[in-house]
């Protein structure tokens, strides 16, 4: 039963890293591996604030100052670009600048798991629009874009972790707050019988939870994708010709929507080190594959079409496939050979559709045959 | 109204692929005014519609735009003045999003995207209402993908896409080039429409001797990157397909006598 559990929360936590991986593959059709390292800094971002000391608040000063001119920065260069006066874009850059610069300080002054998250994604969040940044503004090709910081993540990770792994036991977590409320809600039990199954009040508490995150998290993605910027930036992979002609910057849509997809992939980072109480900077190797494969499942299970169904089958075939693997792992395969199981399932999942009109295609030529023959 | 200033594009300038796209070329468009261009395949027709567009920029002279000089402004900046319909009706639409999405999109060009829903439903309805005076049958399939329609319904909503914020200058580049007859006349009858309606200065690239001699006000002529007849007023109306044909035959005949030139030269090089 927990082996259960626990696989249906990995899947719950991974599938916002295929949440994420939609975006750059689906809605962008852009090859992005920066998702490999993305994972990882989300995972090591978020354990650091986790087992370090808090900074006093003095010495957060400094760096809060520099992210706050850093924010303004970029942002005016956005403004600059659309053509706007100084006087209408000054006040928004003034709340931005201040608002990242607030988020610094109450980042390095407090360790609290949830600040530690939303730090952690939003590293991913600026992993994402460096590669969009190197796209869109340096013309480098999308593929190479991904390479490259995925590349320099590598060694971002390693200074941000500052060793390859680091335990997160004893240190309070997410999964540390579920657990809690979950032996406050079940009166201190810590196992619980269902069916006939006894399951852990921990396994289950931290399932709840995924659950009811990703299916907030689908919903907002969902929203997100209905609004105007949604609608603008779904149409910029799918014609940016016909986008740019209706008024829209094409390569600030696109830095906004690998910005958007590796802040996704870096959450799940967060999430996924916290529930399995520890960060290494290898973990995110082949990661990519595993969201594109969830994907390709989900698009099996609910076919292409409307977007909340897309969305839906994304997570739904995270969470198929982690059960996959926990069964294969269960029936005895080598844990060594999970990166080319995981690889073969993909492609399986690739050739299966064709294969499939392929079978489809022949049966309808026998037959025709027959009735000519008749 | 729209003033091009003696403008020049050279691709790959400086090598042997070096292309001389435009050479100079100005003209004076009114408010209003409906202006076809025609020529030959290379003349620059194209590169004139994407040089005003905002394709690329211009290497050499100005365009002024609503008396805003746009030459500098990128593309998506121009797009709050320009409608465009393009010759391909794939580029012109998100095939893989619905007919109210892309028109949902096309109702807020030019403006910033925020957070607000893209289809409210008051916005549905006046959709529904404008689609159901193209006459196309669209008004209750609005849910449907819109790459799941013909090539002739997609270049009309292109065209009501361009046109749903009144632009300052409507650019059709060939934009029923790649139609079959009966949708091209059926596009081109919507075209005229919307254009005489809304009173839109427009820039319309094409082909069709038919098209040319007997729409628009005005009829500019273009070989090799200038602009080499200017037809206005009476002039144009006068012109008749055979007409047309008879200034090709023209520039064809000295474009063969430019190569007779050129390889007498060759030879006495030789």
């Amino acid at each position: 039963m927990s082996a259960l559990l626990s696989a249906l929360t990995m899947g719950l936590i991974l599938s916002l890293l295929a949440l994420g991986v939609f975006i750059s593959f689906r809605v962008f059709a852009f090859p992005d591996i920066t998702v490999d390292g993305s994972i990882t800094l989300g995972a090591c971002v978020s354990s650091v604030l986790l087992v370090t000391e808090p900074t006093p608040l003095v010495r957060t000063l400094p760096w809060a100052v520099a992210a706050g001119i850093a924010a303004a920065a970029g942002l005016a260069y956005l403004f600059i670009a659309e053509g706007k006066a100084l006087r209408t874009f000054l006040p928004r850059v003034l709340a931005v600048a201040v608002f990242v610069a607030g988020f610094v300080v109450l980042v390095l002054c407090f360790r609290n798991p949830v600040v530690a998250t939303i730090a952690g994604a939003a590293g991913g969040l600026l992993a994402g629009m460096t590669t969009g940044i190197l796209h869109a503004k340096f013309r480098i090709h999308g593929l190479v874009s991904g390479i490259l910081v995925m590349t320099a993540l590598y060694s971002v990770n390693l200074h941000v972790l500052g060793k390859s792994n680091v335990s997160l036991q004893s240190a309070t977590t997410l999964s540390t707050y579920t657990n809690d409320v979950g032996s406050r809600l079940l009166g201190g039990e810590t196992t619980l019988h269902i069916f006939r199954w006894e399951a852990a009040t921990n396994d289950l508490s931290m399932l709840v939870f995924s659950f009811v995150f990703i299916i907030l998290c689908g919903a907002a993605l969902y929203a997100f994708f209905r609004t105007d910027l949604g609608t603008a930036m779904r149409a910029t992979g799918d014609s940016p010709q016909m986008i740019c002609a209706l008024g829209t910057n094409v390569g600030n849509m696109m830095v906004m929507g690998l910005a958007l997809s590796n802040g996704l992939v870096a959450l799940s980072g967060s999430l996924l080190a916290q529930y399995q109480g520890s960060a290494d900077v290898q973990m995110g190797i082949g990661m990519v594959v595993l969201g594109l494969a969830s994907i390709i499942l989900g698009e099996a299970l609910v076919g292409p079409g409307h977007l909340g169904l897309t969305l839906a089958g994304a997570v739904m075939g995270s969470i198929l496939f982690r059960l996959l693997l926990a069964i294969a792992l269960r029936a005895g395969l080598d844990p060594v050979d999970l990166k080319i199981i995981t690889a073969g399932a993909l492609f399986l999942a690739l050739v299966f559709p064709q294969a499939l009109a392929l079978v489809k295609g022949w049966g309808r030529r026998a037959a025709s045959k027959e009735v000519r023959h008749a | 109204m729209l003033e091009i200033g003696n403008i020049s594009k050279t691709f790959h300038p400086h090598t042997p692929n070096e292309v001389r796209a435009l050479r100079g070329v100005s003209l004076t468009i009114p408010a209003g005014s409906f202006v076809i261009v025609i020529g030959t395949n290379g003349s620059g027709k194209s590169t004139l519609l994407n040089a005003v567009a905002g394709t690329f920029f211009v290497d050499d002279g100005t365009i002024r735009l609503a008396d805003q000089d746009v030459t500098r402004w990128p593309e998506h900046l121009r797009a709050k003045l320009i409608g465009r319909v393009f010759q391909n009706p794939f580029s012109g639409t998100a095939a893989n999003m619905t007919i109210a999405e892309n028109l949902a999109l096309a109702t807020r060009r030019g403006c910033s995207r925020g957070l607000n829903w893209a289809l409210r439903p008051s916005l549905k309805s006046e959709i529904r209402d404008r689609v159901r005076q193209l006459n196309l049958g669209l008004e209750d399939r609005l849910d449907n993908a819109i790459g799941s329609l013909s090539g002739g319904q997609r270049q009309a909503l292109t065209l009501l896409m361009a046109t749903w914020r009144r632009p300052e200058l409507l650019l059709l580049d060939e934009h029923t080039a790649a139609l079959d007859p009966k949708s091209a006349d059926q596009v081109i009858a919507l075209s005229e429409q919307i254009i005489t309606r809304e009173k839109l200065t427009t820039l319309m690239v094409t082909h069709s001797m038919q098209q040319a001699a007997y729409l628009g006000d005005r009829l500019v002529m273009m070989h090799r990157g200038r602009v080499i007849h200017d037809d206005t007023g009476v002039h144009k109306q006068r012109l008749r397909p055979d007409d047309l044909l008879a200034r090709f035959e023209a520039v064809r005949r000295g474009e063969l006598v430019d190569e007779s030139v050129a390889e007498m030269i060759g030879a006495l090089y030789v």
